[in-house]
């Protein structure tokens, strides 16, 4: 009985440290949404990424469905290929499937939007996706609209 | 100039048997043969210590950390419109940087001091000494109980630490400043991942926790037996620790967040 109220307080400091463990992991962290589920692995080739980054979130419909793994130079097409897992819940994209690379308001990050089509076959793991839209590249836009204003005059 | 080139080589040298020794005790102190019964009560007996003790200086510090976080990135984000980012940026420095460094430096300061004193005085008063008359091994009976808390109780002490920081920033950016509850936390766990953050940090932790406690035992178990020994010993540890929080932060930083 030497040390009963030390164990005691050093029981409850080791409980606290992985009740802040979960918190971290479940509140911090989000760790639920990342559940066992499996995932699947499409591809989409783009001719501009400009400013998407690995971890990028893919979405559908808003909701966030899966994640950029990797983004690649195809020398032969001179295109960019985006990888991309999504989750196996979500397996039901139709094979006419168009991405485009979105912003998170005016000045946020870039992601991918998933919007499916009418085609009744699905999209299998490591389909590719021809059917999409580029990145914005705020330069070119603000060139095409001074282009078009000294055109107009 | 021959005595100048042979005090580099002097410095050199004790430098080296230094880490030499230091590596010795520390070897002594984890493999050595040891009754685990015994070295086990004295292990908890340490992390009530070293550990249990530290967690008021902890969670205060972690508060007020989360608190100044929340408030300066608040008064920065506004500038830009994204307020709502609040969460995302208080969440990331602490589980990345601050949690583990800064628990480090306050454990070094508060812990990693006295652990030096103690074993200090034990060997001052010669009460290592007289423990290996006795035939018991003071590296396994006074040194490893104490390293092992150490190792133990960091961690926990930094995990503590950023969940209070979190909610000391949660506090200040949602409850007084008005950012929007669900924006802040949907923002923070959509950018902060387990692995790569989280669990990073707790690498962290553990590193600091060995180097910051070697450093402490060492320095109390090789020092001048006396009065003015000890009090050197004793910045030594605070301050050599300090350094090499920082120094390995930025290594393991470069190496975890680096290629990113």
């Amino acid at each position: 009985m030497y040390s009963r109220r030390l164990e005691l307080s050093v029981g409850t400091f080791v409980l606290l440290g992985a009740f802040c463990l979960g918190f971290l992991a479940l509140e911090v962290s989000g760790l639920t949404q990342t559940g066992d589920s499996g995932s699947y692995r499409l591809s989409a080739r783009f001719d501009n990424v400009a400013g998407l980054t690995t971890r990028a979130k893919v979405s559908a419909a808003g909701v966030t469905i899966g994640r950029v793994v990797g983004i690649r130079y195809d020398d032969a097409t001179a295109a960019a290929i985006v990888d991309m897992e999504i989750s196996q819940d979500f397996a039901q994209f139709s094979e006419d499937t168009s991405a485009s690379i979105l912003t998170a308001g005016l000045l946020g990050e870039k992601y991918i939007g998933l919007l499916t089509g009418g085609d009744p076959s699905n999209l299998k793991d490591g389909d590719v996706i021809y059917d999409t839209q580029s990145a914005i590249v705020l330069e070119e836009l603000i060139g095409k609209f001074l282009l078009n204003m000294s055109s107009d005059k | 100039m021959i005595d100048w080139i042979a005090g580099v080589g002097r410095s050199t040298l004790s430098q080296l048997s230094d880490l030499g020794r230091a590596t010795l005790i520390l070897m002594q102190a984890i493999f050595g043969r040891s009754n685990v019964g015994v070295h086990w009560h004295l292990t908890i007996d340490q992390i009530h210590v070293v550990g249990v003790l530290s967690l008021s200086i902890i969670i205060v510090s972690g508060l007020f950390i989360g608190m100044v976080l929340g408030l300066q990135g608040y008064t920065i984000l506004t500038d830009y419109g994204s307020e709502q980012a609040l969460g995302q940026m208080v969440a990331l420095s602490l589980t990345r940087e601050l949690g583990p460094v800064v628990t480090a430096l306050l454990f070094a300061g508060r812990a990693g001091s006295a652990l030096t004193a103690e074993i200090g005085l034990m060997k001052a008063t010669e009460q290592l000494a007289s423990l290996e008359m006795i035939g018991v091994d003071p590296l396994r009976r006074v040194v490893a109980p104490r390293f092992w808390a150490g190792v133990i109780s960091l961690p926990i002490l930094s995990l503590i630490f950023v969940s209070v920081g979190c909610l000391g920033g949660a506090l200040v950016g949602v409850s007084w400043l008005g950012v929007d509850s669900g924006s802040f936390w949907a923002n923070m766990q959509a950018s902060v991942d387990f692995s790569e953050d989280v669990f990073n940090g707790m690498i962290k932790s553990v590193v600091f926790a060995v180097v910051v406690t070697w450093i402490a035992v060492y320095q109390g178990y090789d020092l001048v037996p006396t009065s003015e020994g000890i009090a050197r010993a004793t910045t030594k540890t605070v301050v050599y620790s300090s350094l090499a929080v920082l120094g390995l932060d930025f290594f393991l930083t470069a190496v975890m967040f680096g290629e990113v």
